[in-house]
């Protein structure tokens, strides 16, 4: 009789305690979803406006090859013949093409002569993104000008781990938690530019302001 | 130093032409943005967002492999479906969505979103940390047995192991527990994860990582080739909660009673040492030693529990400096006292961010006092998890028949595939005696029970 009843007040129990587990989380889940309220996924990206150049992005990614690869903004570019993104500064006077003559170390930057106006040669510098490991040497040559290269997670290559490896290493806390729709920053003085390109129709304008998240 | 060379850059180059300023431009660069005369300046182009897996098909994906995960362990049982399944997840899940997202380091998403109301918690991580949990309660640890990638990992490789002695099993068992409480604090006060920090099998679901993660990856797998699941049994926080909730669960994984023919080979197959023999009788003389040493356990808990907060709370110091900004703190402390000559990447881009002194003192400060009370939180939960154990293993229970372990089985199906009373039922064999040697005879239990 009081083995019966054991076996009861035990199964009882179990039953009680699973009705409350099973409750609690409904209940948990169904907050924690109701309070995101209308916002998406997130992926990982660099405030490039943060990024102190570090070159922790080209060696800490979890991918053999680094998914964060520069960016030129070229609405911020001086097209300068004497670019400190492009040569070390030993390379500035004789701007050979000299590997030690270069601050890229995979060549991935091409200088591209467009125009001759009033003594000055003016180049284009694009990024072969292939070629780009991230290192940010360019970057923080750059940053002696005008800053128009920095660094971005690009997301065709991020798997979006749920802790950057990268986020860890950053020194200066850059890495940010942007929206899957719009899951790229733009330098915060180059904003205004491209709005107001994308305001004139300009497409590709618009198809780059479309994925970048504000920095506001 | 950057600057002075900037100015002496800005001299330098002096002579350029300033007077092509578009009318647009962005006001403070130091050159301006050429305008040229047949060549417009190109906008830069960033790739989309590509390979997303949407959420509904991942949480959907999940449902469906736990369904059919406890179809195959409680209504077919059916071992060879269930490695079936279990590879199937392990390329779904480990191979092709490399590992993330997954219930385990999801733990940490939940633990952050309730600490920390404005984090925006990916609703995959809600549905993967609450959907597992539901069905453990319901069917036992099915989830563990063939949907996890890290448990496939391990599984597959489970074929010769040996069995751990108990009190070794019991003790690094501990470990889990103590890993999911640091992890919920870590992630409750954004420190970091660190459960997807040493994700063992990331490297390999990945095919590249770094020397430590390749290292810590590769010594859980070789454990793994000698005892089954290392992973799981003693480090998973995850696996931790669904031990404590399998205890609840209403339906499990259980090996035939009334025709059990006491042949050992489920105690003998099963890797993970979760299926306990019957008891033996106790003789009045251990019954009473068994009683002393259960209240003894009951009167040490609170002296455990008490210790360990005292531990924990004395344990502010080294756990807060995990923080990132902690150790920022800490650096730039040491070089503003003069004791550190060379500042780091770190302290540099704080000097340069402008933020005040004080406010990273006081953060850090805070923070200090925070983790006194979360480390005393910490030691609490694993003087309870110590203090528990200890009055579970001097608990006598009796058992007639051979009971698989409602917290440490993970419903491999092993048991029952080598359970000859299954092969019978299956129709692989007619009679039981077919697989014996000759001359051999087996007493079914419930003979054994009754002499």
């Amino acid at each position: 009789m009081s083995d019966a009843n054991d076996a009861d007040r035990r199964k009882f129990l179990i039953d009680g305690i699973r009705v409350a587990g099973v409750v609690s989380a409904g209940v948990l889940g169904g907050f924690l979803a109701g309070r995101r309220g209308q916002a998406g996924e997130t992926r990982w990206q660099i405030d490039p406006d943060k990024c102190v150049g570090c070159g922790n992005c080209a060696t800490h990614c979890v991918l053999d090859e680094s998914a964060v690869k520069c960016v030129q903004c070229f609405d911020m570019c001086g097209f300068c013949n004497r670019c400190t993104g492009y040569y070390t500064l030993d390379g500035l006077d004789s701007r050979d093409t000299a590997a030690e003559d270069l601050l890229c170390p995979t060549e991935a930057i091409i200088r591209t002569f467009v125009e001759g106006k009033a003594g000055q040669n003016f180049y284009e510098y694009t990024i072969d993104t292939n070629a780009c490991i991230g290192c940010a040497m360019c970057v923080k040559g750059c940053a002696l000008m005008n800053g128009s290269l920095y660094l971005q997670v690009m997301h065709d290559r991020c798997v979006n781990c749920n802790e950057c490896a990268i986020a860890i290493a950053c020194p200066s806390d850059a890495f940010v938690n942007p929206t899957s729709e719009k899951p790229y920053r733009l330098k915060r003085v180059a904003e205004g530019v491209i709005r107001q390109k994308a305001g004139k129709k300009d497409t590709a304008a618009q198809l780059l302001i479309d994925q970048v998240q504000s920095s506001e | 130093m950057n600057n002075l060379f900037r100015s002496c850059l800005a001299l330098v180059l002096v002579a350029m032409p300033i007077g092509m300023v578009s009318a647009e431009g962005v006001p403070d660069l130091m050159f301006p943005v050429p305008e040229f005369a047949n060549h417009p300046i190109p906008t830069a182009s960033v790739p989309h967002t590509e390979g997303e897996v949407p959420a509904v098909w991942d949480i959907a994906i999940l449902l469906v492999a736990l369904c059919l995960a406890s179809y195959f362990t409680l209504v077919s049982r059916s071992r060879k479906s269930q490695l079936a399944l279990t590879i199937a997840c392990l390329l779904w899940f480990g191979f092709w969505r490399q590992g993330c997202v997954c219930p385990v380091g999801a733990t940490q998403n939940v633990a952050l979103a309730i600490a920390d109301p404005s984090y925006v918690v990916p609703v995959t991580a809600v549905a993967f940390f609450i959907l597992p949990l539901i069905f453990t309660l319901f069917f036992g640890r099915t989830f563990c047995a063939s949907v996890c990638p890290l448990g496939a990992m391990q599984e597959l490789i489970a074929v010769r192991t040996v069995a751990v002695p108990r009190w070794l099993d019991h003790s690094l068992g501990l470990l889990a527990y103590v890993y999911l409480g640091a992890a919920v604090i870590f992630a409750a006060t954004k420190t970091g994860f660190i459960v997807c920090r040493w994700d063992p099998f990331i490297p390999f679901f990945r095919l590249g990582g770094n020397t430590d993660m390749l290292v810590f990856g590769g010594s859980i797998l070789a454990i793994g080739l000698v005892v089954g699941r290392p992973y799981c049994r003693y480090l998973c926080p995850y696996g931790a909660i669904l031990r404590l909730l399998s205890c609840f669960s209403k339906w499990r994984l259980s090996i035939p009673g009334d025709t059990c023919v006491n042949c050992q080979l489920c105690e003998d197959v099963c890797p993970y040492g979760a299926i306990h023999p019957p008891t033996v009788k106790q003789t009045p003389e251990s019954r009473k030693r068994g009683k002393r040493q259960f209240a003894l356990a009951v009167f040490a808990a609170p002296v455990v529990i008490a210790s360990f907060w005292w531990v924990g709370s004395t344990l502010a110091v080294p756990l807060a400096m995990w923080h990132p900004e902690s150790r920022l703190a800490e650096q730039v402390r040491l070089e503003e006292t003069g004791e550190a000559t060379e500042s780091t990447d770190a302290s540099d881009a704080f000097r340069g961010s402008g933020m005040a002194l004080e406010e990273l003192y006081a953060s850090a400060i805070s923070r200090r006092g925070e983790f006194t009370y979360l480390g005393g939180l910490l030691g609490v939960w694993i003087g309870i998890v110590v203090g528990f154990k200890l009055i579970h293993i001097s608990a006598r229970r009796q058992r007639d028949d051979y009971q698989a372990d409602r917290a440490g089985c993970v419903s491999c199906g092993r048991c029952y595939w080598y359970c000859p009373v299954e092969k019978v039922r299956l129709g692989l064999i007619t009679d039981i005696s077919e697989v014996l040697p000759d001359g051999k005879t087996l007493v079914p239990l419930s003979a054994v029970r009754k002499s």
